[in-house]
């Protein structure tokens, strides 16, 4: 694979604020890069910040501090032709097939608005467009005039695929784009998603809580803590050699359908909660459930650094 | 082992503005003293209904029991008054839920909740089911119990409020206790502790346990037997090895293949089961399946499958255990659909 990033995040902080002088850091100089033709996995549990990051890349928030950049582009500052080739390069799936897909629009609309929006392909051209597109995804030219609620939730999530694909973009984000969906259906999306980033040369930024999916659809994984980026490598090597604590009782803690491998398992269990985010740790904001904490990781925050090739880890055992 | 509930030919049905629908249309199984099972399948597959049809907690004017018994200690649950079976909720039969922030009261203190069972049930004093409520709370995991009685319901993490249900759904030592999706909006650390807290307590009190559930790592961490369920009925069923090691209905085997493996391959593509799950309104005259099995014979769409015993306790629904059927390699390979 060609090392060439097409995504650039730099120390990328997100604090929102909550009123009477409260803040919430959802992301805290978060920084990596996603290269071309790669899927980047970010995991992490609920509040972690992974979504925060991702919808942070693509602009749809403004950024407290550092910056994105999408191939040469400032994706915050960009404006006017910079800003249009950027809407068209980067596009977004959702979580939610339901909320997400305007339930007044028939598909046909919901496809091409994105076309409209850019002024790509004119009227017939179009309409044979979202055909294309509707084929790609493996529903049918007689599904473009019908509407969001007579589809399943699976096919639905296929029309979310075919609306970000519509304008041609580069990069897609995917934020939890099969955790509404049955296991049955959910092995369809994903194989759908493989299948399209190799005939259309596609970049996936894949945000999911699911280990063993984000797993089998990334070439690298970064997991995520309280706001925090604390490990990234590449998939296998995270699986078979995870350094952070976080990672290793995540792992751990992720049942296996094999009932002996089960029985025989060790499994090491962290105790209590996440803290809040309002509030967070000192110093490391692992430490609180860290089975090695030491004292240092009160006193500081542990430094992002390269362990081993390409394998990241922010931890002070390995400082 | 001794017998606590058999579930005989469940059949539900509910009434809704496009007619009547059948959510559970025939499900039987047993659970033994002491015993886990668990019933997967994917939404709509009426594992959901045929937990609650136990509890009763499917209002009459919604949906009925339209079929089958429900026996437990001499009774058929199916038949028994509302006043009897308000008498067993929680006593003998108790239930939890995915959701405990949509499940509990949130204006009332956890401690009047937890007490709330004791005292209509074993009619003792305030003093004693206090007691009895502190206890329950440390037997769950949770820290100064005393103090955090008096707690509300929002002073409570996701993981320690799952707890608290448990604690209530405990305190009265059911025989039997039906969880419904308990860890599905739990992170999975959390979850982790939880599924820890079930074999803790099962390991304590000896309660059997049915645990409902569509994620099979968590089916094959905890269940000592397996019930999978597809449009309303049970497919296959059998000990959990059995289930795992030796699936023979298709959309068992289909299920184990669609999800990916954490120590798997990425290179080799998931098995994805085509198509969705059939309209309930309409049910196929066959088998519930048939549409979306890649081993469908003529026979699988136009007559339901008679229940075959393979072994002891192994039962599976479908045509291809037939004998005039043409058999398959278990280690075939399923072809990839879309």
């Amino acid at each position: 694979m060609q090392k060439k990033p097409l995504v650039q995040v730099k120390n990328l902080t997100k604090t929102f604020h909550l009123g009477k002088g409260m803040s919430l850091k959802a992301a805290d100089q978060v920084s990596f890069e996603i290269y071309e033709g790669e899927t980047l996995g970010l995991v992490g549990e609920s509040g972690c910040g992974k979504s925060t990051t991702g919808r942070t890349i693509i602009g749809l928030y403004q950024p407290t501090s550092g910056e994105v950049i999408f191939d040469g582009l400032n994706v915050h500052q960009a404006s006017g032709q910079e800003r249009s080739k950027l809407t068209r390069n980067m596009q977004m799936i959702f979580q939610d097939p339901y909320a997400s897909l305007n339930p007044r629009m028939n598909i046909s609309e919901i496809i091409s608005e994105g076309m409209a929006l850019n002024g790509l392909y004119k009227g017939k051209e179009r309409a044979e467009r979202v055909i294309e597109l509707l084929e790609m995804v493996g529903l049918q030219k007689e599904h473009a005039h019908r509407f969001p609620h007579e589809f399943s939730g699976g096919q639905r999530q296929r029309i979310g695929i075919a609306r970000a694909l519509a304008v041609n973009p580069r990069f897609i984000i995917a934020d939890e784009p099969i955790s509404a969906l049955d296991v049955s259906v959910q092995a369809q999306v994903v194989n759908l998603m493989k299948n399209l980033q190799r005939e259309q040369k596609l970049t996936y930024l894949f945000i999911a809580h699911d280990l063993a999916m984000v797993k089998h659809i990334s070439d690298r994984i970064g997991v995520m803590y309280l706001g925090n980026l604390v490990e990234m490598t590449e998939s296998e090597q995270l699986y078979e050699k995870p350094l952070h604590p976080y990672t290793q009782a995540l792992l751990s803690a992720i049942p296996v359908p094999d009932p002996d491998l089960e029985k025989s398992r060790e499994r090491m269990i962290i105790e209590g909660d996440v803290p809040s985010p309002i509030d967070p740790p000192s110093g490391c904001v692992f430490r609180t459930r860290c089975p090695v904490a030491k004292e240092v990781c009160a006193q500081q925050k542990p430094a992002w650094q390269e362990v081993e090739k390409n394998h990241f880890v922010a931890c002070h055992i390995y400082q | 082992m001794e017998k606590l509930l058999e579930v005989d030919g469940l059949q539900v049905a509910f009434k809704t503005h496009g007619g009547p629908i059948q959510a559970v249309r025939g499900v039987s199984f047993t659970l033994h003293k002491g015993e886990t099972i668990a019933i997967v399948g994917e939404s709509g597959c009426g594992k959901s209904v045929t937990a609650k049809s136990i509890m009763r907690l499917i209002p009459e004017h919604i949906g009925k029991i339209v079929g089958g018994k429900m026996l437990f200690q001499g009774k058929d649950l199916a038949q028994l008054p509302e006043k009897e079976m308000r008498e067993m909720r929680g006593s003998q039969i108790s239930m939890i839920f995915q959701d405990a922030m949509t499940s509990l009261n949130p204006t009332i203190s956890i401690g009047e909740q937890i007490m709330e069972g004791i005292i209509r049930h074993q009619k003792v004093p305030r003093s004693e089911a206090k007691r009895q409520a502190t206890e329950i709370l440390q037997l769950v995991g949770i820290a100064n119990p005393e103090s955090r009685l008096k707690q509300y319901l929002h002073q409570f993490s996701g993981g320690m409020r799952q707890r608290i249900m448990i604690a209530i759904a405990l305190v009265c030592k059911p025989a039997i206790l039906i969880a419904d999706e308990p860890t599905t909006a739990l992170d999975v650390t959390i979850q982790a502790q939880i599924i820890e807290l079930f074999q803790t307590i099962q390991r304590k009190t000896g309660v059997s346990i049915i645990m409902i559930t569509h994620d099979l790592g968590v089916v094959a961490k905890i269940a000592d037997r397996v019930n999978v369920m597809y449009a309303g009925k049970v497919v296959e069923s059998g000990p959990v090895r059995e289930i795992f090691y030796n699936p023979q209905h298709p959309y068992t085997k289909g299920l184990l293949s669609s999800m990916p493996r954490l120590d798997a391959d990425r290179n080799i593509p998931l098995s994805p089961i085509p198509g969705t799950p059939p309209d309930l309104f309409a049910p196929p005259a066959g088998c519930a399946f048939a549409a979306r099995c890649e081993y469908a014979l003529e026979v699988c769409r136009a007559h339901q499958p008679e229940e075959t015993q393979l072994g002891s306790k192994h039962v599976v629904s479908c045509w291809l255990q037939d004998p005039r059927a043409k058999k398959l390699t278990t280690a075939q390979q399923s072809p990839t659909g879309t």
